[in-house]
């Protein structure tokens, strides 16, 4: 399984120089991708705008979303945004995409929340056409354009996942729950008529060190999981809190057949990222 | 800490006293509604590992529990003047009345303070308490003070039981199956003292209305059910203590706490008896609650979450296993044909929880006779059963004068690898390779029977007589020499799904240059891309039941063993039996019996120029996961006609009538619809739907849930890497 690591994006207080710093550090450390995730109602950096500063002072690493809320936006912006970002990084992007949890992002940008999964199934068929007619350039890297993830867990989405994309990003918890979500992706890939085998993402949170970095990784799930109620303690309690925990929770995504496993940040200062990558020595 | 359970049952209790034990300095009260010996109900199960739990939680009560229940490793199943029994499922019971006095001495002893007859109207009243827990049962009034945060959900199941007792002491925990004028009942029983047992009727709820039972009191109540299983009860009578028919309620709720209150047991949760897991279900909570307290002392908050993520999974689980275990008695009906082993067999797996391998372990026996039966079925022409069979996947079955040496059938994924519906190595390398796996059946893609019939560019057909016939020829002679596999071909029209471009790249794209016109039932395009396709004409219609015709000849030519004639997921056929797709208003639409006629055209032209003494199979959509579309009623209806038209085999498929459709890709999503079809259309039946192994495959074959499985492909991967 190969390891990404998240950006600290959506940590509140991360200052923007961090983000570039960070970005840096995870490519000196061999990480495999940088991922980000995207939340308009917050104290939080905008997904495509972070992975293009990071793009700039990288060359390796993969930039992954993971995911971007597509339906909040424009399929004529995003098609361009994603065909920009993949053009200024050489082909790096991974354009994971779903339906997102909350109604005040739908709020905010004054969308409608019905019909989202309809929608963004119609995005996902659109992207591929815009790129390969380049009428929405620049050109893609690759013909077919950006790999792309589908991320949920209704049956919708994994059909969708299954019908338009190149693989599935799970939304993190126990690597039980990832191996759930797995067979799900591949018996509907397998319905679906796709020869091969899909992409298969997944996600956690982690802060390593003191007890004040614990104290401060749980502080933040819990304000950036309050919209799920008593759900954002869960949350809070299957942070990765120690070396052992990371170790453990990346061989039961590996075992369960997890292409790539990206770790996302609860605390922003940069030396999570050394913190990590001693973790996974 | 100060503690304060509401509800003083064996989940409550036990909570409670293993607080005070674990630190006699907590303060801890337990309020009860009811007076300390006013408990209703007969018996409460325990398993093996709940007994473990409640050893390690607690000695004390533990041994005095063992000293007075009941064991027993026999299930017993009455049914069709037969009895069967099946060993090795260790349980035990024990007096619901005598569990909660056990529990009330241990409280007392360890100086927990039980408060008897007092309600909790005012949950104000509890602020300066630590903690509340709610173990309040079923009908929890805690639970009903707060639903904005425990978000509730209640299922009330439509069978109707009653919960008795008897002075017949049962061996064996029994199922009883007995009909009368007004339809079937099944009684659960079990033993949990020296003198008693727990009796549970359970009838649904049109034979209840039916027998009268509505308004009937405990004692007629009592003097039918002593009738109608006067055989089971032999001279021994029904005892009643508050025994009135009722219908369960499965609870469920998406947090199981709130501050400072959690809930425990029923209140949080229930499972239909079926599965007989209340108690224990309950009880494991009480254990796992107080450990997580004792764990984080000073930190209830993270405790409470601790003990729920804890929780929360298994019992899902069990609530799963116990849906599947109620559904199975709503329509136990559905089974009455069947042999009295494989009657039993489809019971004991009913819940999921109890696969064809578990039951080996536990009853080789059981399980030897049950393949052998399974075996002599599949031979038919000597029904004597042998000692000694192969496992279900592996016993040969005959679809009409074609015998398949094994059970397990392989589909290999699309490759859009032909050149003008002409196949070769690549479609070659993958049969072969299915065939060589030791699958009995090997399925083609669909092939099709024109060129506008093609999914893709790089479709498989079978419509030009030189080219397509020799090249299916030459590979069913050279897999034919390599294998003792049967080859099926996979005959269809792809209909407004037709034109795309590989699967590769995304299924459903339209193709952008060189697309060919489509045709459907109707002129609706599958996606908001796609081509709008044209509504077929009668004389299209008749062009393409003569093409199908067509190529079911020359299919006999090239020497394929079964026909599997498409008719699911959106394609040609499928577009005229949904409808959400056909919108006709001519002969063709309208009416089930109207959708249902260009497909049964089709079967009659397929069977007229397939060979007599092979099988014909269809492909079906047992659902369209979608408003308005067909369902498995629908399918049911329809697979009954394909019967009577000379249909073999159904191969159950579902979903993707339509692009917006709600699919469930869970674990064995397609076997009920199998079942159901097979066994109240009278058909065999193929299925798949994400089956990676041969227990799951024995389960669902031995059960009578389908005749055939469809592997996964990727499962042989993965015994090659």
């Amino acid at each position: 399984v190969r390891v990404g690591i998240g950006l600290p994006s959506t940590v509140p207080g991360a200052p923007g120089d961090s983000i570039v710093a960070w970005a840096k550090r995870a490519e000196d450390a061999r990480f495999t991708s940088l991922g980000v995730l995207d939340r308009i109602v917050y104290q939080s950096y905008e997904p495509f705008v972070t992975l293009a500063a990071a793009a700039a002072v990288t060359s390796r690493i993969g930039l992954v979303t993971m995911v971007v809320i597509a339906p909040i936006r424009s399929t004529a912006l995003l098609a361009k945004q994603a065909a920009s970002l993949d053009a200024i990084s050489g082909g790096r992007l991974t354009l994971g995409v779903s339906i997102g949890a909350r109604a005040d992002d739908y709020e905010a940008t004054q969308t409608e929340a019905r019909f989202r999964g309809r929608r963004l199934s119609e995005q996902l068929a659109t992207f591929r056409a815009q790129w390969e007619e380049e009428a929405i350039g620049p050109p893609p890297v690759r013909p077919d354009g950006p790999t792309l993830l589908v991320g949920g867990s209704s049956g919708e989405a994994f059909a969708r996942m299954a019908r338009h994309a190149d693989g599935y990003v799970h939304g993190g918890g126990p690597p039980r729950a990832f191996a759930g979500a797995v067979a799900k992706a591949r018996a509907a890939w397998s319905d679906l008529g796709r020869p091969g085998k899909p992409q298969l993402w997944g996600q956690g949170y982690f802060a390593l060190g003191d007890d004040a970095a614990v104290q401060t990784g749980a502080d933040y799930l819990r304000d950036y999981y309050a919209f799920t109620g008593p759900f954002a303690e869960k949350i809070a309690a299957a942070n990765l809190v120690s070396p052992g925990a990371v170790q453990e929770f990346v061989r039961g995504y590996a075992d369960a057949g997890c292409d790539e496993v990206v770790l996302l940040p609860t605390v922003a200062s940069v030396d999570q990222v050394d913190r990590l990558a001693q973790a996974l020595a | 800490v100060r503690i304060v359970t509401i509800g003083g049952g064996p989940a409550g209790l036990f909570f409670s006293l293993l607080m005070k034990k674990a630190n006699p300095a907590n303060d801890i009260t337990v309020l009860e509604r009811n007076a300390p010996d006013a408990t209703f109900g007969w018996g409460v199960v325990f398993s093996e590992e709940t007994l473990g739990a409640l050893r390690d939680a607690d000695r004390e009560t533990f041994d005095e529990i063992t000293d007075t229940f009941v064991t027993w490793d026999a299930i017993d199943i009455r049914y069709r003047g037969q009895k069967l029994r099946s060993r090795g499922h260790a349980f035990s019971a024990i007096s619901r009345k005598r569990l909660l006095s056990i529990l009330h001495r241990r409280c007392e002893a360890l100086g927990v303070k039980l408060r008897f007859l007092t309600e909790v109207a005012d949950l104000a009243r509890l602020a300066s308490v630590d903690l509340v827990v709610g173990a309040d049962g079923v009908n929890s009034s805690v639970r009903g003070l707060r639903p904005e945060a425990f978000r509730p959900s209640l299922g009330v199941h439509t069978t109707k039981y009653a919960w008795f007792g008897t002075d017949l002491v049962f061996t064996a925990f029994t199922f009883s199956f007995r009909e009368n004028e007004h339809g079937l009942f099944q009684v659960h029983a079990y033993p949990f003292d020296a003198h008693t047992s727990t009796f549970i009727v359970e009838c649904p709820g049109e034979v209840w209305r039916r027998a009268g039972l509505t308004d009937a009191t405990e004692g007629e109540s009592i003097a039918y059910c002593e009738k109608l299983f006067a055989e089971d009860l032999s001279g021994h009578s029904l005892l009643s203590n508050r025994s009135i028919w009722t219908s369960f309620v499965t609870v469920r709720n998406e947090s199981w706490h709130d501050g400072n209150l959690v809930l425990l047991g029923d209140a949080a949760h229930t499972a239909h008896f079926t599965i007989g897991s209340g108690t224990k279900l309950a009880m494991e909570d009480a254990v796992s609650l107080a450990d997580a307290l004792q764990r984080r002392p000073m930190r209830i908050p993270e405790a409470i979450t601790e003990y729920e993520m804890e929780r929360q999974p298994i019992v899902e689980r069990f609530q799963q296993a116990a849906l599947e275990s109620s559904g199975y008695f709503e329509n136990v009906k559905r089974y009455a044909s069947f042999e009295p082993i494989q009657f039993a067999f489809n019971l004991l797996t009913r819940s999921g929880r109890i696969t064809h391998l578990n039951l080996e372990l536990r009853d080789p026996a059981f399980v030897r006779a049950l393949d052998a039966w399974y075996g002599a079925g599949a031979r038919q022409q000597d029904q004597r059963a042998t000692k000694l069979a192969p496992a279900p996947v592996f016993a040969p079955v005959r679809l009409r004068g074609v015998d398949v040496t094994n059970r397990v059938v392989l589909s290999p994924a699309p490759l859009d690898a032909a050149e003008d519906g002409t196949v070769g190595a690549a479609e070659e390398a993958a049969l072969a390779g299915a065939a060589e796996a030791g699958a009995g059946l090997v399925l083609t893609d669909m092939t099709a029977v024109s060129p506008g019939g093609r999914v893709t560019s790089g479709s498989p057909g079978l419509y030009e007589e030189e080219t397509h016939v020799a090249a299916w020829t030459r590979m069913m002679r050279r897999i034919g020499e390599r294998s003792s596999a049967r080859v099926g071909l996979r005959l269809g029209h792809a209909g407004r799904r037709g034109a795309t471009r590989p699967r590769s790249q995304g299924t459903d794209r339209p193709l952008r240059r060189e697309a060919w016109p489509l045709v459907s039932a109707s002129p609706i395009p599958y996606t908001s891309r796609s081509q709008v396709p044209a509504e077929a004409t009668p004389g299209d219609l008749d062009r393409i039941a003569r093409q199908f015709a067509a190529s079911a000849a020359w299919a006999k030519s090239a020497g394929f063993d079964l026909l599997e004639l498409d008719m699911g997921q959106g394609y040609l056929l499928a577009s005229f039996l949904s409808p959400l797709t056909n919108r006709r208003s001519d002969g063709y639409g309208g009416s089930p019996a109207k959708r249902m006629r260009f497909p049964l055209e089709v079967v009659d032209a397929v069977r007229e120029a397939w060979p007599s003494d092979r099988p014909l199979a269809a492909r079906l959509t047992a659902s369209d996961w979608a408003p308005g579309g067909s369902d498995e009623g629908d399918a049911v209806a329809l697979a009954a006609e394909l019967r009577a038209h000379g249909c073999d085999l159904i191969h159950v498929v579902a979903g993707q009538t339509v692009q917006q459709d709600h699919p469930n890709f869970g674990r064995f999503s397609l076997v009920p619809s199998s079942d159901r079809i097979r066994n109240e259309a009278g058909i065999p039946t193929l299925v798949g739907g994400n089956l990676t192994t041969a227990d799951e495959m024995n389960t669902i074959l031995a059960a009578g849930r389908a005749d055939l499985c469809v592997l996964e492909s990727r499962a042989l991967d993965l015994l090659l890497t």
